[in-house]
């Protein structure tokens, strides 16, 4: 393998990596606040396809990615209703939200534009364009180095960068505000939080509009960056190997990153290559595609480091018993 | 007591979230420009007007008891085994490795040893996550999503790579012996005279699924196992002070979960396919969770449920087929159902609660 693949394979782990990372920083906000969501896969598709038809319906992908994220937003306002004003069970209203998604995103679809429930290729205007970083061209023919900066770290959309300017943010909002504290405990102990006279129902509506928010951009990176158009079922899973991501990283913003990296490298070498012979021994397409998985399962079986989730996840704060 | 009387909880509760989902349905269609009368008068004709339809419709709901019973079996024991579909599929491999390989004289014999072959293959992949549930803590929602992923995984390797046939181009396994073909109800049912069921996959293991029914409720609520399930579900610490022990129970409970997941496999692969195929299952694992919360967990409830999903179901393929809606507004409907009757239940049953106790103290 010479550079050039190595760096092809590493750029395309970026790229798939990033609507990931992005729904990977989303359920880390909901879960630190104590709302369990298993909803980022349909939140994601939701986006994907609005964020689509509407780029390609005014041309714009900037009111593609605001209409992405409007309607990842009404998804998490949902959320928000069933598992915090009505108490009800996380789990179950995260299912019915994936599904909601994957029904109403066709749906739709055939009727704006009758093409079978995706939407028309975008061209031009209508998708997040790769951005050159400067000094790019003039850099290229330095050994080792330039390549990398041509390859790697140039020439990716506006929303990869945001997605990984996401990570330090997160963790600077997390661990060094007081909204994070706070957002922190009301997922530990939201009795505490309530002592304290903050509202738990507001922070927790906060954190589930946050989530709301990185979904629709990760959806929207899904449709008009990656790929060219919204396609039935889209996110393929992505949202789930985010939540694996998200216990992989034990619910930490850095180690969401380098999973999210480790996942989307698995993805890209997938993607590259069928069958893999290491030595003599063939590890076939479908090994790689359900690492992920397996890995997660692993780390939750607590034998490599228990991942241990924020003590009041998934429960419905009640005020009085 | 202030407390809503049973019936309304076990009849009123889901009748007025279903309401709520047909109404909401109903807006989708007319927003996309059909008319949910029309529409609906379409579903009944194309599903039970016909005894084809209905041979279809009775093919669904086969497969939603199983993954139905399924789901509720794990409910009971406070357990939400979002996994059926995995669970389903890996219940096919056993199914198909009885049927390919073991040379079957009748196909009742034949159906006995797919029976035991998809019941022990599904209650194996619900194995690991029930263990590592009850031993570890790992969520078993998380767990049981990762193996649903990690068996299309596996089915896919080995479809492809080993029960493929040489020289077939799909990832399938080669037809299942003609003995093990299971009679369908246009076997059954139809006379020379009057042809019945014409063409439509539903056979005899709608039977065994009625009788899954029977079997489950006699499990949960007339024998000793189903007591410390519900014991468990209902409370851990009383169930650890009653003497139950909670890492057996779970584990069985969600072995009996995989185990009827598993069974649907029957249904889909030899019943109508005949062959096991990539995607024999279709997301009814996850339909089994809308008919699990619909029945309210009872096996009568869950019949019920199945029988208008699989009406919903065939429905919608008729729809589909005749006008401009696609089939996905089934799954819309599904998701109404799961949001209604799961997660915004209480939105349905506090003001309900309220108006019975008006109605009561103005009785007093």
């Amino acid at each position: 393998m010479d550079l050039m693949t190595i760096l092809q394979v590493l750029d395309s782990t970026v790229r798939l990596a990033t609507p990931l990372l992005l729904a990977c920083l989303a359920g880390l906000f909901s879960e630190r606040a104590g709302i369990f969501d298993i909803g980022l896969e349909g939140k994601m598709l939701a986006a994907a396809f609005f964020s689509a038809a509407v780029a390609s319906l005014t041309g714009s992908v900037w009111m593609g990615l605001l209409a992405g994220m409007a309607a990842s937003l009404v998804l998490s306002g949902i959320h928000g209703l069933a598992s915090i004003t009505f108490r009800g069970n996380q789990l179950i209203s995260g299912v019915a939200i994936n599904f909601l998604a994957a029904g109403m995103t066709v749906l739709v679809a055939q009727d704006w534009f009758s093409q079978g429930g995706r939407t028309p290729s975008l061209m031009g205007g209508g998708r997040f364009e790769g951005i050159t970083l400067p000094l790019a061209e003039t850099l290229r023919d330095v050994p080792v180095l330039g390549p990398i900066y041509y390859e790697l770290i140039s020439g990716h959309s506006i929303l990869v960068y945001v997605a990984f300017l996401t990570v330090p943010l997160s963790w600077w909002i997390l661990f060094r505000t007081r909204f994070g504290l706070r957002l922190r405990a009301v997922g530990e102990n939201p009795a505490a939080v309530d002592t304290a006279g903050v509202s738990v129902i507001g922070l927790r509506f906060a954190a589930v509009a946050i989530c709301g928010v990185l979904c629709g951009i990760a959806g929207a990176y899904l449709a008009t960056g990656l790929q060219a158009g919204f396609v039935k079922d889209m996110t393929a899973g992505r949202g789930y190997i985010a939540l694996a991501a998200l216990i992989f990283a034990k619910w930490r913003p850095w180690y969401a990153l380098y999973s999210c990296l480790l996942f989307g490298l698995l993805q890209a070498v997938a993607l590259r290559y069928q069958n893999i012979e290491l030595g003599g021994l063939v590890i076939p397409v479908q090994f790689m595609d359900a690492l992920p998985y397996i890995l997660t399962v692993v780390i939750l079986a607590g034998f490599v480091g228990k991942a241990i989730p924020p003590r009041a996840g998934g429960e419905p704060y009640v005020k009085e018993r | 007591m202030d407390r809503m009387p049973a019936w309304a909880d076990a009849v009123l509760v889901p009748l007025i979230s279903l309401l709520l989902a047909a109404f909401l349905s109903a807006l989708v269609i007319i927003a996309i420009g059909e008319n949910p009368i029309d529409a609906f008068k379409l579903m009944v004709d194309g599903a039970l007007m016909r005894s084809s339809g209905w041979g279809y419709t009775l093919y669904y709901a086969t497969n939603f008891i199983f993954t139905g019973l399924a789901v509720a079996v794990a409910f009971h024991a406070r357990m939400f085994n979002i996994g059926g579909e995995g669970q389903a599929m890996i219940g096919g491999l056993g199914v198909a490795l009885v049927c390919l390989y073991i040379p079957w004289p009748h196909w009742s014999l034949a159906l006995l040893g797919s029976c035991l072959g998809a019941a022990i293959f599904g209650a194996a992949w619900a194995l690991i996550p029930a263990y590592l549930q009850a031993r570890r803590g790992s969520h078993i929602v998380i767990t049981t999503i990762m193996f649903n992923f990690i068996a299309a995984a596996f089915l896919n390797y080995v479809l492809v790579n080993l029960l493929r046939p040489v020289g077939a181009m799909d990832p399938a396994t080669a037809k299942f012996p003609e003995a093990t073909h299971l009679p369908t109800f246009q076997d059954m049912f139809s006379t020379a005279a009057s042809p019945m069921f014409r063409g439509a996959p539903a056979n005899v293991t709608f039977f065994l699924a009625l009788l899954a029914c029977l079997l489950v409720w006699l499990l949960i609520w007339r024998t000793r196992l189903g007591y410390e399930i519900r014991a468990l579900g209902h409370s851990e610490p009383a169930a650890r002070y009653a003497g139950i022990n909670p890492v057996r129970t779970v584990i069985i409970a969600m072995l009996i979960s995989g185990g009827l997941a598993g069974l649907m496999s029957v249904n889909t692969t030899q019943g109508e396919a005949e062959r096991l195929i990539l995607n024999s299952i279709e997301g009814a694992g996850f339909i089994g969770i809308a008919v699990a919360l619909m029945g309210r967990n009872h096996p009568l409830g869950v019949l019920l449920a199945a029988m208008l999903f699989g009406f919903l179901y065939q429905g919608g393929a008729e729809l589909a087929l005749w006008t401009n809606i696609p089939r996905e507004l089934i799954v819309v409907i599904q998701a109404l159902v799961i949001l209604f009757t799961g997660a915004l239940d209480n939105m349905v049953r506090i003001p309900l609660e309220r108006i019975f106790l008006a109605f009561r103290r103005g009785n007093s």
